[in-house]
């Protein structure tokens, strides 16, 4: 028998049963409950008379929604202050804990989980939303859901699902100075493309790995489904359990060691087989921008606008001439040359204090150029206070960025916080679709310390140009 | 659900690649309160002028405008979750999404709703393009995993067994679940309770979590 790999050795302990065409019923020990996706859950559950199996095993909080200033008020009428008082009703009236919005645990479901202590390795965890998959940095399969399998782990606390096949990522050398996480995941989905782990489990692994943060970790695997992956993990290691410890809903005492001890058995064999292996020498990669409006359409910042004219098959010149079109680029224009309007320095993919921590670097004793204008929305209340307790907050607004109050933001632009039509925007965010940001806003996604040196230049810039 | 068993209608070509569930569902509209009623807004970006002179988009284009059948270019509703593109889709009258291929989440998300979507091969894709563009209908025959033409060619399509009995039978997955699954779930449990029992929160982790007041509304 061939070894197994980390997913296989985490489903396979989630399995309740195999049905006869090979699916599994798969057991969720974790939900995180947000605005968006749950309210026609519970309504379904209403309908039918429906119970939760296990509320403890689900923790509700607004994120999407939420305004990201004027937050010592109620949020004014309407439909986000709906959305976000149906959550409210439901989680009392289903008995889920709910972290208000102005609570000093508040923030993104993707960030919140992990300070919690709620993500634990080795266990399964969902949410309605697709950048769930964040939480497999910490070696739980974790990946998003729609709205009716929400309604099905609340009511059955499993799910049916068919095993994915297993992509291996290996991720060798040292990235250069100036190259963070953020990069590497672009150069990778430029490589695989945006379909190029569908069907696949994720593994990032590699001797790059050791080396990075929890934090890092979750940037890396937020952005798997960007790579058409559902789900993305990284084996837990002396990183991961240092990360966990103490926090309020990890275990503590001999359960921890216990649960330790079975962590460390989690890694995948040496002998374990993938379907698919890719490799990646991150010490190659130069810091990335998106330029287009699919992650794909990614290029090193030292590169230029593609030219459709050089490409020689008609779909795909198409569709680049598409893509430049709606952002309103032209052929062989060198990215550097792209003049912006708005930064977003946050989100579940670069909403941390260590991205808040790189981003303030470059700003520090600068100041961002006068036709820009930038947030920083930190991802949790914990980031916020953590970022303020280092001063950081200081060095933002002195560079001239508002410094706001935790959500997911500009990221999904469903709350005031969006472009205008026709805007351009350096964004540490994960999507950079027609309207992501907002109707006809234009999206350069890159890592926090370059869309830090985009917001002083006042145009997309290597921060390795700029010194320090 | 609604049964889906044979279905017959032209086609909506949309040969576009890459239409992500922001395209098709954009999210300012994520505030609206139900699952009824989003067709108004699927793809409203693209739909800026829908009764006017000008070109439309397809789906604002007769006879287009009252296809069942979306014929639709490879990476189809990628990116986010959110199942109001399937609902929108649905509520719009679309009943079949035809691509190369799909964003993962919103292919199951499909099956929920009463809306089959099928990956095709290029050869085979491009035969149902051309028929869409000729607005010539399709049958959709599920039991017979088939799709035939006007001229009496078929096409065959592949689905998940499981799947395809769902939409067959209109079936309620969480009911099925309730029905025939409880007691291999308590077992489950309790197995795991024994040998991973960090897994299952304690009443008392969960008073960190007491403390957390009202929501301002």
């Amino acid at each position: 028998m061939t070894g197994r790999t980390l997913y296989d050795k985490v489903w396979d302990s989630h399995a309740v049963k195999t049905y006869e065409d090979g699916s599994t019923l798969l057991y969720v020990d974790r939900h995180l409950v947000q605005e968006v996706s749950s309210p026609q859950a519970f309504d379904g559950l209403k309908a039918m008379g429906r119970a939760l199996r296990r509320p403890d095993a689900h923790v509700a909080v607004a994120d999407h929604a939420v305004p990201t200033r004027m937050r010592d008020k109620p949020l004014p009428d309407g439909l986000a202050a709906r959305q976000v008082s149906r959550l409210v009703d439901n989680a009392r009236a289903f008995g889920v804990p709910y972290i208000p919005m102005n609570d000093r645990r508040h923030g993104i479901v993707h960030v919140i989980g992990p300070e919690l202590g709620f993500t634990l390795p080795g266990a399964t965890l969902v949410c309605g939303d697709s950048h769930t998959c964040t939480h497999g940095a910490f070696g739980a399969i974790a990946f998003g859901i729609g709205a009716s399998e929400c309604e099905t782990v609340f009511a059955t606390q499993t799910i049916r699902q068919t095993k994915q096949k297993r992509m291996r990522v290996r991720l060798l050398g040292a990235p250069g100075p100036g190259v963070t996480v953020k990069d590497i995941i672009l150069a990778l989905i430029a490589k695989v493309g945006t379909g190029g782990g569908f069907g696949h489990a994720i593994e990032y692994a590699g001797p790059a790995i050791a080396a990075l943060s929890m934090e890092a970790r979750m940037t890396l695997c937020n952005m798997s489904i960007e790579a058409g992956s559902r789900v993305g993990m990284v084996a837990p290691d002396e990183t991961t359990f240092a990360y966990l410890q103490g926090r309020p809903l990890a275990p503590a005492g001999a359960l921890w060691d216990r649960a330790v001890a079975e962590w460390r058995t989690l890694a995948s064999d040496a002998d374990a087989v993938f379907d698919r292996e890719v490799e990646l020498d991150v010490s190659a990669i130069a810091p990335h921008v998106s330029w287009g409006t699919t992650p794909e359409e990614t290029l090193p910042v030292t590169g230029a606008v593609p030219d459709p004219a050089a490409e020689p098959d008609p779909a795909r010149r198409a569709r680049l001439q598409k893509s430049l079109d709606y952002m309103g680029l032209t052929p062989g224009m060198p990215l550097k040359e792209i003049a912006i309007d708005r930064v977003f320095i946050g989100s579940c993919t670069n909403g941390r204090i260590e991205d808040l921590r790189r981003a303030a670097g470059v700003l520090s004793g600068r100041r961002i150029a006068p036709s820009v204008q930038g947030i920083v929305v930190p991802g949790s209340a914990g980031v916020r206070s953590q970022a303020e307790a280092e001063g950081l907050d200081r060095i933002f607004r002195d560079a001239g960025f508002e410094w706001r109050a935790s959500g997911c933001s500009m990221c999904v632009a469903m709350n005031d916080d969006r472009l205008a039509e026709g805007e351009r925007c350096a964004s540490t965010s994960n999507r950079n679709f027609e309207g992501r940001q907002g109707k006809g806003g234009r999206t350069h996604l890159m890592s926090p310390e370059m869309a830090a040196a985009a917001a002083v230049a006042g145009r997309l810039s290597d921060v390795r140009d700029l010194g320090r | 659900m609604e049964k889906f068993a044979t279905l017959t209608s032209i086609a909506a070509p949309l040969p576009e690649t890459h239409l992500d569930t922001d395209v098709i569902f954009p999210a300012r509209f994520l505030l609206l309160p139900d699952k009824k009623g989003l067709g108004e807004q699927l793809f409203n970006e693209r739909r800026s002028n829908r009764d006017g002179d000008g070109p439309r988009f397809v789906l604002d284009t007769p006879p287009w405008n009252q296809a069942r059948i979306l014929v639709t270019g490879r990476a189809f509703g990628t990116g986010s979750s959110r199942e109001q593109a399937v609902w929108s889709l649905a509520d719009f009258g679309i009943r079949c999404v035809i691509a190369p291929s799909f964003g993962e989440i919103f292919f199951s998300n499909c099956f929920k709703n009463g809306v089959l979507p099928i990956v095709l091969d290029e050869a085979a894709h491009g035969a149902v393009m051309a028929a869409a563009d000729a607005a010539q209908p399709l049958t959709i025959d599920l039991e017979a995993q088939a799709i035939r033409f006007q001229d009496g060619r078929t096409l065959p399509f592949a689905i998940d067994p499981h799947r395809k009995r769902t939409l067959l039978e209109g079936l309620d997955e969480i009911g099925l679940i309730l029905a025939d699954d409880l007691a291999d779930i308590s077992g489950f449990e309790a197995r795991q309770r024994q040998e991973r029992p960090w897994l299952h929160l304690t009443r008392e982790q969960l008073g960190y979590l007491d403390d957390v007041g009202e929501e301002l509304r």
